[in-house]
Parts: structure tokens; C-alpha cells; sequence
């Protein structure tokens, strides 16, 4: 039993209690006890990181880089990131000032929010969007407030829905497209009435951009390319997702050198620099991945065409996703909660799908399903999900 | 060659049993848009057949031997190489056959039950040939990888967890 000098009051701090877990965890510790479950669930590529990445990581442990970097990393890794963002979005950032090499883009995220956002300050959150920035917003003190996206406009943002949430209070926007969970995607002509609203009320955006390359349709825009924009924008991006180096742990936030520094002050206390193995494969990555990036992403606009289709003629309605690795079907037909629809789902035909509810209040209604899994489990979980639904008509 | 042709063709060469149905959905095109162009491209030989790769080492039954046969020959005039290409081809234990650059000049792949078939191959049909000058035979020992699939079991495990943000 725990002695008396153990303190039990007051043991957890107010913030992290006041944030909820993940709604994903209790699919994950469902699926995870089932045998033979085709897995609509992972938010990962799956590719195996390219050999050569492998390599040259292996390599410069061999040669004995396992010591710290820089704290913003190494200079060659910024360098070739800076070309790569310039070569592929048009976004050029100075490697020495406006840039820091992360713990994953969840770090910089985490970074973004805490050098920017005070206590009490709101931060506009896109949902349906990725889970972690409510909960970072919190835990920095500030108030996520979210701002609904409808599948009546492929989960766009428009300018009007914007203007609605903007308070005296507002700090920030959080931006993130190509969008996890619905793989909707911001053209030039959709964000540049956001830029007029963002600079008439002199906010931030935080952009999370991580699955730029993952575009099908259109090459990806940036935000910050927009006359005006860059300034008050923290691009967000990595490795994870277009390299397939997700458990390397790499990503990268470029910003204008203030809110650079600040961000430094952040990384440098709390994770000194991001692996050093990781950043020579990262290295190796930008150098000569592009013909492996370009691979993968045929194969996920190939999978991402089957799936819409075959979704459609089972009788789910889907929206056909831009980017990213998801279709976010809607199950609001079948009179199911997407929680009951995931459950059911997984209970009686061992698929695995994330309810839309996840994602924000904005996803109920919808499951996320990625299509990075192989054909043949592709193939397979359309079957299995016909089944259900013709069990489940109404 | 358009790219949606090309994808097929990408495609077909990587998964030979992939449905027309699936391919349309994948490429975006229509079924029977797909099967027109499967049709020419078997038709212009560019797909020239459907085969699965196959790991023998674990089928009991066959205890066949292959060998790479690196041979020089004399090229003829007006045909080259071509002719006795053609004239080593034509026997059916011959698997592959490349015209190669470098210290010889045909590569040669040859299945045979027992080694000695494979000598006897060599010996009174392949040295024969009026114009092979010199014949060198390597036995293939393990087969690790081949046309493009590693053979060792678990590499293409899933190793990611089942559901993640
Ligand atoms: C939109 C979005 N941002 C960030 C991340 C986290 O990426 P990283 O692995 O770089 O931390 C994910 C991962 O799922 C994501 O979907």
C-alpha cells in the first residue's frame, strides 16, 4: 500500500487532468486481442523506410555520429531541407535562422503553440483534424476552439466559418491540410479569402503541412506562400508520412527568426536535438529519395482511387480525399453513432476503422479509414465492410 | 506510352493476378478501357506472359539444379551474336539468356535435375556450338532474391500497431 508520506492529493496537475485520452487508444487495445483483424486504423505509411535511408542512418552510427547535435540540428540536414521546401512548395526558409530540425511534427507542433500562445488565449482548431492540438493547446494554458469543417464542402475551410469563431481573444490559427482524418486539401483560390481574415485580425497560423507531398490532384500550396503570410506563419512538416519514417521520429518547423529563436529556447531545454542517427537518414532522404517519394505516392493515389470507388459501390458515400492516406466515408445512413458503426465493425467482421467522433465533434458520422495497407487487405475489408452494411441496412 | 498505360503496365508486372476491375478502380479508368490496353500490350509482345516467382528450395519433390553459364563465342558476320543466341535459346532447359557487356559475351541460365545434367548440357550441346570459344558454369547455391522479391519469410511482415492517430 502506498506509505502515508506519499502524497495523494493534488498529485496530477490541473492541465493534463483536464485533457481527455485518446478515443483512439480503446480501438487500439480492441483490435490488438483479435486475430485475423484487417486493419483500417493505422495512421502510418506501409512502406518500409528505403533502404538507402536505412543505410545511411546505419552508416553514420558505424562511423561514430552518436553524439548531440546542434541544437537545431545539423546544419547539412537544414540545408537540404531548406532546398527541398523551396524546390518543391516555392517556400524558401534560411536554414540558420528559421529553422529547427524536431522530435517528429508533433514536437513541433508542441513548440509552435507554447512560444506562442498565452494563458487564456484561443487557438482555432480545424475539426475534424489530428488529435493532438486540442489537447497541446490545453496543455500550454491556451483554449482550443474548434472550428467545424462539412463534407457539404469537402471539409474546406471557408473564410465565413472563420470569421464566426474570431474573438478579441484569438491568437492563432491551426491549420492542417492535406487534413488527417478527411484528406481534404486547401488550393490557392480556397485559402487566399482565409489570408484576408487572418490578417485583418493578426493571427497566427500554425500549419501543419505534413502530408503536403500526399497531394493527388493539385501540387500542394502552402499558406505561407501567400502575399503577406509568411510572416505570421510556423510551417510544420516531416518525415514521417511522404518518407515513411514515421518511427524515426523527424520532423521540422521553419518560422520567422522571433518566433524561431523562441521555439529554440523550447527544443533546447527540452529535447536538446532530435536523434542523430535519424538525422543522417533524413539527410540521405532529401538527397536521393525523390524517386521512392514519387513511388509511394502513385501507389497511395492508386489505392486512394480504388477505395473511393469500391466505398461507393458498397453504398458509403465518400467524398473523394485530395491528399493524405484517408477516405472519411460517411455512415450517417446506417443510424449508427461512429462509434457503434467502428465497434460493430471490428466485433463482427474484424475490420478496424477510427470512429470520426475522434477527430473532434465535427467527425461523428464519418470512420476513418486508411488506405495505406496493402491491396489484398484492401480488397478483403471492402468485402467485409458490404457485409456488414447489407446486415445493417435500415 | 500514356501514363495511365504505363501504370497498368507497373502494375501487371508487380501483382499478374490483379482483377481488370480492381486496375480500372486504381487507375481511374473505365474496365473495359483497362482490358483494350492489356489486349495491345499482350498483342506487342510488351507483356510477353504472366508468371508467378516461384521458391522452389521449399517443394520437396524438386531437387533441380540451376546454373549461370558465362560463355564467349565468335561473332558471325552480318548476324553477330543473334544466331548462335538463338541456336543456345532454343533448348528448353535454357531459362535466360542475355547478350552481356564485359569479359564474355552470353549469360546463360540453365535448369537441370542433377549437376551432371547441367555438365552434360555444357559438354555436348553448349561447347559444341561452332562458335563458343569458352564456357565458365556456376551453380547457384540459395536464391535470395529474385526478379525484385527477397525469398527470406517475414520481410513483408506488417510490423506497425493496428490502429494509430
Ligand atoms: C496531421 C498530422 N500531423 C502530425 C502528425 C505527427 O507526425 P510526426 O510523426 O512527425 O510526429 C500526424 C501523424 O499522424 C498527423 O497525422
Amino acid at each position: 500500500m502506498t506509505s502515508p508520506s506519499v502524497r495523494k492529493k493534488n498529485r496530477l496537475s490541473e492541465a493534463v487532468q483536464n485533457i481527455r485520452p485518446s478515443g483512439i487508444r480503446r480501438f487500439f487495445d480492441m483490435a490488438s486481442t483479435m486475430e485475423d483483424v484487417i486493419s483500417l486504423g493505422v495512421g502510418e505509411p506501409d512502406f518500409v523506410t528505403p533502404w538507402n535511408v536505412r543505410e545511411a542512418s546505419i552508416d553514420s552510427m558505424e562511423r561514430g555520429y552518436t553524439a548531440y547535435t546542434a541544437n537545431p540540428g545539423i546544419i547539412e540536414l537544414r540545408e537540404a531541407i531548406a532546398g527541398y521546401l523551396e524546390q518543391q512548395f516555392q517556400t524558401p526558409y534560411d536554414p540558420e535562422k528559421e529553422m529547427i530540425v524536431t522530435v517528429g511534427a508533433s514536437e513541433a507542433i508542441d513548440i509552435a503553440v507554447r512560444a506562442t500562445v498565452n494563458p487564456g488565449e484561443e487557438v482555432i482548431v480545424v475539426e475534424p483534424g489530428f488529435v493532438s492540438y486540442a489537447p497541446i493547446v490545453s496543455l500550454a494554458g491556451g483554449k482550443p476552439v474548434p472550428l467545424g469543417t462539412r463534407k457539404e464542402y469537402a471539409f474546406k475551410l471557408t473564410k465565413e466559418e472563420l470569421e464566426s469563431v474570431i474573438t478579441p481573444n484569438t491568437k492563432a490559427i491551426m491549420l492542417s491540410f492535406p487534413n488527417n482524418p478527411t484528406g481534404a486539401v486547401m488550393t490557392k483560390e480556397d485559402l487566399a479569402p482565409l489570408a484576408d481574415v487572418i490578417e485583418k485580425h493578426d493571427l497566427l497560423v500554425l500549419s501543419d503541412e505534413i502530408y503536403a507531398e500526399l497531394s493527388y490532384d493539385h501540387s500542394h500550396y502552402s499558406v505561407a506562400k501567400l502575399p503577406g503570410m509568411k510572416e505570421r506563419t510556423i510551417l510544420i512538416s516531416g518525415f514521417s508520412k511522404a518518407y515513411a519514417m514515421t518511427g524515426w521520429r523527424l520532423g521540422f518547423v521553419c518560422a520567422p527568426p522571433d518566433i524561431t529563436a523562441a521555439m529554440l529556447k523550447i527544443h533546447q531545454y527540452t529535447m536538446m536535438c532530435a536523434s542523430t542517427p535519424a538525422q543522417f537518414g533524413a539527410l540521405e532522404a532529401l538527397k536521393s529519395g525523390r524517386d521512392d517519394v514519387e513511388r509511394m505516392i502513385t501507389s497511395y493515389k492508386q489505392r486512394r482511387n480504388y477505395i473511393v470507388k469500391s466505398f461507393s459501390e458498397i453504398g458509403l458515400s465518400c467524398h473523394s480525399p485530395g491528399g493524405a492516406f484517408y477516405a472519411f466515408p460517411s455512415i450517417e445512413d446506417t443510424g449508427m453513432t461512429s462509434d457503434e458503426f467502428a465497434e460493430g465493425l471490428l466485433k463482427e467482421e474484424h475490420v478496424a476503422v477510427v470512429p470520426g467522433n475522434v477527430f473532434g465533434e465535427g467527425g461523428e458520422g464519418h470512420i476513418r479509414c486508411s488506405y495505406a495497407t496493402s491491396m489484398e487487405s484492401l480488397e478483403t475489408a471492402v468485402e467485409r465492410m458490404g457485409r456488414f452494411l447489407r446486415k445493417h441496412a435500415t | 506510352m500514356e501514363t495511365h498505360e504505363l501504370e497498368i503496365l507497373q502494375l501487371v508486372e508487380e501483382n499478374g493476378r490483379l482483377d481488370v476491375s480492381t486496375m480500372a478502380k486504381m487507375v481511374d479508368r473505365r474496365e473495359d478501357e483497362v482490358q483494350a490496353v492489356l489486349n495491345k500490350l499482350e498483342k506487342e509482345n510488351v507483356i510477353v506472359s504472366y508468371a508467378a516467382v516461384v521458391d522452389w528450395s521449399k517443394v520437396e519433390e524438386r531437387e533441380g539444379v540451376t546454373a549461370m553459364i558465362d560463355v564467349k563465342v565468335t561473332p558471325q558476320r552480318g548476324v553477330g551474336f543473334d544466331e548462335v543466341a538463338e541456336r543456345i535459346y532454343r533448348f528448353p532447359e535454357v531459362k535466360a539468356l542475355y547478350l552481356v557487356s564485359g569479359a564474355y559475351d552470353l549469360s546463360v541460365v540453365i535448369d537441370g535435375n542433377t549437376m551432371s545434367d547441367i555438365a552434360g548440357f555444357v559438354s555436348e550441346k553448349l561447347s559444341t556450338l561452332e562458335s563458343v570459344i569458352s564456357t565458365t558454369t556456376h551453380f547457384r547455391l540459395k536464391t535470395y532474391k529474385h526478379d525484385g522479391v527477397v525469398f527470406e519469410d517475414g520481410e513483408d511482415d506488417d510490423k506497425r500497431i493496428v490502429v494509430s492517430p
